[in-house]
């Protein structure tokens, strides 16, 4: 009944997708919550930056992101990623893409978090004589981080569907196993529901462990 | 220039944000150089690759036909995808379990799969079952892969849009003796619809975004793929993008500012019970649901 799946790695193909899912999912949280810190710092221009950066980003298709990174990135700009192996290049490039793409959004969540730390928190952390970078590692984003996993989670789930765009580039996920399969295989159907359940059994468990997760250290009002 | 983070500055503080401004202008600006200096040595200032787009043919060709059929893809899916949101997210508020599960397991289904997924597999089934002329094949399955996911990401909006609303109304509905039937259709429905009018725009946004994934993976003739083949023909990669994705940033941009427009206005209006759905919604339902709740409509 499944010898479709004959011939294809369809395991190997999802666990690329899962690779991409990580490493961009830990890069934009590392560059969305510095993002998040310059957009409401006391430094002018940071804030411009932060602001005029997720206002573009997240108005630009994920798309055309990830085709730069390869087209233009690679192409005209030389930038490598210190792959020698093409393959390699296209699943860095791809992490590059998303990591730019998804940190606006992970900026805007933790953005929002921070609007929920009562007003007294930081002013009280002012009161005691703490530093804005003080008031914002100690007291503020410690809450805001643990009042947004929700939000996070959701991100999270987005990012993974959207490691399919990699596809654009070639990079060998989910999606470009999908095409080539339909392609070529007759089963369009049983292949089709093959790795619509593939991304099911990766972004359910992903929302519902979060969600229990964030439910759990929510800071309780 | 203060904020509940941080002090107004004296005269210590100012200085350190001056300092500060300084080297991340300086970092800036290496980065920036750097980009100028690389473009400089592929000769990418060249004027002969940019005044393609001072003329009327690269417009007229290319990105004028390629910006009409990005948006009429993103029209057509909102028409056919918001009566169907509507019918789904209804039949999942629905007193019989029959019709609540089977709606919800759809809604959940397709907003858990990648919209790209639908489309390619969209495109295989127009290939193989129908006889769609093939020129037209990739607008139908681009249509159809985002009729898919937004009717489910829709349905969400709805659902929140009429749980948005206060229960009073429901309530004053039943006691001047309306069926359910009735105060849906002619109660909750028509104030949620106005709720919903900024979330509703906001989808538009996403659209508008996926269509572009038509362009690369199913040879759908929007702007994106117009770039590409404006690109083979001036010999214009970075130019091309930059035109582009400027394009793509302001259609958004309107799209965005028009929805915070009229998610305002609703906020003022003292008509109504002054429920709105912004923009914050329709990120949080384009994820998927997160704990299986009831997505919490945003009342203002």
């Amino acid at each position: 009944m499944f010898d479709f799946l004959e011939g294809y790695d369809v395991l190997g193909a999802f666990w690329t997708t899962v690779q991409l899912t990580v490493f961009s999912g830990v890069g934009s949280l590392v560059w969305g919550i510095l993002l998040a810190g310059m957009r409401v710092s006391p430094v002018p221009l940071m804030r411009g930056f932060g602001t005029a950066y997720v206002n573009i980003v997240r108005n630009i298709p994920l798309t055309i992101i990830i085709l730069f990174t390869s087209l233009g990135l690679a192409d005209i700009f030389g930038v490598t990623m210190g792959a020698e192996d093409f393959k390699i290049q296209g699943f860095r490039l791809a992490v590059l893409g998303l990591i730019a793409y998804t940190a606006a959004f992970v900026c805007e969540a933790i953005r929002s978090g921070i609007n929920t730390v009562p007003l007294g928190q930081a002013e009280a952390a002012r009161a005691i004589g703490l530093s804005f970078s003080q008031t914002l590692r100690l007291i503020v984003l410690p809450q805001a981080l643990r009042s947004v996993i929700g939000p996070l989670a959701n991100v999270l789930i987005a990012l993974t569907k959207n490691t399919t765009v990699a596809a654009a580039i070639g990079v060998a996920e989910a999606a470009t196993l999908m095409k080539t399969m339909i392609e070529n295989e007759a089963q369009t159907v049983a292949i089709g529901a093959v790795f619509a359940l593939g991304f099911v059994v990766l972004t359910l468990p992903t929302g519902l462990l979060l969600g229990w997760l964030g439910k759990r250290l929510a800071v309780k009002r | 220039m203060s904020s509940v983070l941080y002090d107004t500055p004296g005269p210590r503080a100012r200085t350190r944000n001056v300092v500060l401004s300084v080297v991340f202008f300086v970092l800036l600006g290496l980065v920036l150089w750097w980009a100028a200096m690389k473009l400089d040595d592929k000769g990418q200032w060249a004027w002969a690759l940019w005044k393609p787009f001072t003329t009327s043919e690269a417009w007229t060709t290319y990105l004028l036909p390629g910006l009409g059929n990005t948006l009429k893809a993103a029209a057509l899916s909102m028409v056919i995808a918001l009566p169907l949101g509507a019918i789904f997210g209804i039949a999942r508020m629905s007193d019989h379990r029959w019709v609540r599960i089977p709606a919800g397991v759809v809604v959940e289904f397709f907003r858990a799969i990648p919209v790209l997924l639908l489309m390619l597999f969209a495109g295989e089934f127009y290939v193989r079952s129908t006889d769609i002329p093939s020129d037209s094949r990739p607008l139908y399955a681009v249509i159809t892969g985002l009729v898919l996911y937004n009717a489910s990401v829709l349905a969400e909006v709805v659902r929140a849009g009429i749980l948005s609303l206060p229960k009073g109304q429901t309530e004053a509905a039943y006691a001047i003796g309306l069926r359910k039937g009735q105060t849906m259709a002619g109660i909750l429905l028509p104030q949620a619809v106005t709720a919903m009018l900024p979330a509703i725009v906001s989808q538009l946004v996403v659209i508008v975004k996926d269509t572009a994934l038509g362009g690369v993976m199913l040879q759908f003739t929007d702007l994106l793929n117009a770039r590409s083949t404006l690109a083979a023909n001036y010999a214009n990669v970075i130019q091309s993008f930059a035109v582009v994705a400027v394009l793509y940033i302001v259609l958004n941009f309107l799209l965005t500012s028009f929805a915070s427009w009229l998610e305002g206005r609703l906020r003022r209006s003292t008509r109504g019970t002054g429920a709105v759905l912004g923009a914050g919604t329709v990120e949080d339902l384009n994820a998927g649901e997160v704990g299986g709740s009831a997505p919490a409509g945003k009342t203002g």
